[in-house]
């Protein structure tokens, strides 16, 4: 089981980044839970400084832009498989 | 198991192959690109004479045929300039992030500090929705209140479209006066508002809060990468200012075209000494993007509004934000987003002064 977490707290690309996710997640039929985090203190608990940010199994992926279909896919398929 | 594990390593290798290959063609899109948008940038001007005059067949000098020349030349005009400053901008973008901008500022003297970090606002990656991680970011790791100041003034204030609009329809001189009183004003409020000392009022929980170390390795970008964001960069910011930009000259071609010369001279010209302080005022609880405000702006220029008076709406609508300093409470005491929005407005209102006495 993946964890997906997308921090944000509610603007535009965090919904966007949001949705994509779950979209790939299920047209990929992988197996995860996907949270969403708003609270200012769990996300700059990350050491972020941008939104979005993409965590996954509680590794920061990426943060501030809304990464590739491809690259998101294989970083859920990498973790699935570890 | 080994073999499947081989094997998916194997595919990874292929599809990593297939990324490479394009972006490499991605990488050409920008090279072929250039001298065609040279090339239509130089004709403009002649185009839409052709179009207006040859095929439509419009009469010259009525009203109606010179807002609809305006809109017709302005609109693909400025979009030519975003579409390349943006995609520029982008790729200098890609050389910064708020890390690295945080690492240059840490250990950094008050006014160094406020210097650096006005000019890094300009070419970090900023939106307003991360304005809060950022600030929690900048204040834990020790930068100064008044040098985050400097950055939160200077980086929506100058920002690459405002910059592309006003370059567009003002000219270069505009443009770079924007910039440097923009510069000027970040540079002496968060210097201002350090000399206050006023940490007191920053919400105690901020200096408690735990900021995590960003465990992420610094990929080295390739420069087709960097190309690739140059591209995303023009395909996100044009999909969303282009509508305003196309509103905003469509008011300022009906402007231009109907509105009376020197119609705005008494209400917003020299000689209306309450006129700066009051666009100000206006300009503040506005939230429009530089896009849509710009090319209105402009119209109401060519029409006796002073270019102080001017300046100063547009600062004051682009710079200061209601709802980026209501996001703002959520780590500030009142009292720090009052002086905060003071300094700001009365170092905009004192440039607005100063250009109505210079032009």
């Amino acid at each position: 089981m993946v964890s997906v977490k997308i921090l944000g707290t509610g603007c535009k690309k965090c919904q966007t980044l949001e949705a994509k996710v779950r979209e790939l997640i299920a047209s990929n039929s992988i197996d995860a839970i996907v949270e969403k985090v708003t609270d200012l203190q769990e996300i700059v608990g990350y050491g972020i400084m941008m939104t979005p940010g993409l965590v996954i199994n509680e590794k920061v992926k990426s943060y501030g832009i809304i990464p590739k279909d491809e690259q998101i896919i294989n970083w859920l398929k990498e973790n699935e498989n570890a | 198991m080994v073999s499947e594990k081989v094997f998916f390593t194997e595919q990874q290798q292929v599809e990593s192959k297939k990324l490479e290959i394009n972006s490499d063609k991605k990488t050409l899109i920008p090279v072929l690109l250039f001298p065609l948008w040279v090339l239509l940038y130089l004709n403009l001007e002649k185009i839409t004479d052709l179009i207006m005059f040859s095929v439509i067949g419009l009469t010259p000098k009525t009203h109606l045929t010179d807002a609809v020349w305006f809109f017709v030349f302005e609109v693909p005009k400025v979009l030519l300039l975003l579409t390349l400053i943006v995609f520029i901008v982008g790729i200098i973008r890609s050389y910064f992030s708020p890390e690295r901008t945080r690492k240059i500022l840490g250990g950094k003297k008050l006014f160094t500090g406020n210097v650096l970090a006005s000019l890094l606002g300009i070419v970090t990656p900023f939106c307003s929705c991360s304005a809060i991680p950022l600030f929690l970011g900048f204040v834990e790791s020790g930068i100064p209140l008044g040098v985050t100041f400097s950055f939160l003034i200077a980086a929506p204030m100058i920002n690459e479209v405002a910059l592309v609009l006003l370059f567009g329809l003002f000219g270069w001189k505009t443009a770079l006066l924007y910039m440097s009183t923009g510069l000027l004003i970040a540079i002496i409020s968060g210097y201002i508002i350090g000399r206050l000392k006023l940490e007191r009022f920053v919400e105690p929980w901020v200096y408690q809060v735990k900021v995590g170390h960003l465990e992420m390795e610094e990929e080295n970008i390739s420069f087709s990468e960097r190309i690739t964001a140059g591209i995303d960069a023009v395909k996100e910011i044009v999909r969303k200012v282009w509508i305003y930009i196309v509103i905003g000259i469509a008011v300022g071609a009906g402007i231009h075209g109907y509105v009376p010369e020197n119609f705005m001279a008494d209400l917003m010209g020299k000689s209306a000494w309450w006129s700066v302080p009051i666009a100000v005022m206006l300009g503040v609880p506005m939230y429009s993007n530089a896009a849509g405000i710009i090319p209105i702006v402009q119209a109401l220029l060519e029409k006796g509004a002073s270019l102080g008076t001017v300046l100063a709406f547009m600062m004051s609508v682009i710079g200061l934000s209601l709802p980026e300093t209501i996001i703002l409470k959520k780590v500030l005491k009142l009292q720090l987003i009052f002086v905060f929005v003071g300094v700001v407005a009365a170092g905009i209102i004192i440039v607005g002064y100063l250009f109505n006495l210079i032009y």
